[in-house]
């Protein structure tokens, strides 16, 4: 068996657990490959989610668009995508999104480790600056 | 007799498709990506494969949750693109090389590993955006297209000795194959990257280094670190480095580095681009 791990600091593994809690979810955003299902989604959201057993707490994440709330729920963020995606929303968007912080300071923090900076000084920056 | 003419490693990040889609290589931004890829060309003009045996891992196209394989191999005539749900041009279709797939999954059982067989699989970016960066100009794909998937989206993924070994079983099949074939190998995704949680856009060009430091000559000193080790150094996303070293095992004992560029960020991944020979 697996044994324990040590974390890893702001990091959700997708594993068998979240697989199985985030099945539905998953198969919501896995639906938006389609473009009719997307349009469904946008023509009338309540009732395209309504074909879907989402938890309560899937439903509640996705009405706030709470990307961290979606991982939470079992969301894989390579399916997340898809749903981020209608809105036109990029991963630099959804980075700021789960970091609450401006989409110009995380693309800061990109280019901040492009100019050699750590990510953990670059990350402190982010928050601070 | 059939040749394996080298290895091309390389990112497949989404909007590198979208760069190319809009004429932004030139772009400030871009420009150092795609300064790496002049040498690939000239390489590939210059060693002429017209098969290629590409590692990549699915995003959500072929694959969903409700069958998730470790290892999957294509044996299909043709693998088409689709669309992805966010806004990519649709990639052109592959023609595939069912003998020498069927070959591969001969090879890969008779060395016991157990990989799932597709005669219909659609290919995602992670293929079709080191193709068009290899390329570019092309009306249809010069090669033929022998695709093996591995699972790193859905944990536990395997480790990264497992992987090296795959790798290495397919060059033992890859060496037995009796047609003439001009074979390069493909490791595509990566490196360092994470897209999701508090330590979105995270990226470590160290242990980057440390990869492609290693990769070439000693790829065994990237099966050290566990899964989670992985994850830790290269980010969620980074374990795409699996692709990379299945593909290196999938080369041959020995390799030279002929080609190199690293840059990041873009998107939210550190790039590079990678070429070997066989050594």
């Amino acid at each position: 068996m697996p044994s324990e791990l040590e974390p890893i600091p702001g990091t959700t593994l997708f594993d068998g657990e979240a697989a199985r809690k985030g099945y539905a979810l998953n198969a919501l955003c896995f639906s938006f490959n389609e473009k009719v299902n997307r349009d469904a989604f946008l023509a009338d959201e309540a009732a395209y989610l309504a074909r879907f057993n989402l938890t309560p707490e899937q439903h509640e994440a996705i009405a706030k668009r709470d990307v961290l709330g979606m991982i939470a729920a079992g969301g894989n963020i390579y399916y997340l995508a898809k749903l981020a995606g209608i809105f036109g929303l990029n991963v630099q968007d959804v980075g700021s999104m789960q970091t609450g912080v401006s989409v110009d300071k995380f693309k800061a923090m990109l280019l901040a480790q492009g100019r050699g900076e750590s990510y953990e000084v670059a990350h402190k920056e982010m928050l601070n600056g | 007799m059939a040749e394996i003419v080298g290895a091309y490693f390389t990112s497949h990040v989404p909007s590198i498709g979208g760069a190319i889609h809009r004429g932004l290589k030139q772009d400030p931004y871009w420009k150092p990506f795609f300064d790496g890829f002049p040498p690939v060309h000239e390489w590939l003009a210059k060693v002429k494969p017209d098969v290629a045996v590409v590692f990549s891992n699915d995003h959500g196209l072929n694959f969903f949750l409700d069958k998730m394989p470790t290892f999957a191999v294509g044996a299909a005539p043709e693998y088409a693109n689709a669309d992805e749900g966010w806004g990519l041009p649709l990639y052109k279709t592959f023609k595939g090389h069912p003998e020498l797939s069927w070959h591969i999954i001969e090879g890969l059982v008779e060395e016991e590993f157990d990989p799932v067989t597709c005669q219909s699989m659609l290919v995602d970016h992670a293929i079709s955006i080191p193709f068009e960066l290899a390329y570019p100009d092309a009306e249809q794909w010069p090669i033929k297209l022998v695709p093996i998937g591995i699972n790193t989206v859905q944990h536990p993924l395997p480790s990264a000795k497992r992987c090296l070994a795959l790798g290495r079983s397919v060059h033992k099949a890859l060496a037995s194959w009796k047609g003439d074939e001009r074979i390069v190998v493909i490791g595509t995704g990566g490196l360092s990257h994470q897209l999701d949680g508090e330590r979105a856009g995270f990226m470590n060009a160290e242990y980057d280094r440390f990869c492609l430091d290693n990769l070439v000559s000693d790829p065994d000193a990237l099966t050290k670190d566990s899964i989670h080790e992985i994850v830790r150094l290269a980010g969620t996303q980074g374990v795409e480095v699996l692709n990379w070293i299945a593909a290196r095992g999938a080369l041959g004992p020995g390799a030279r580095e002929i080609h190199r560029n690293y840059h990041l960020p873009i998107s939210n991944t550190a790039a590079a681009t990678v070429l070997y020979e066989p050594a």
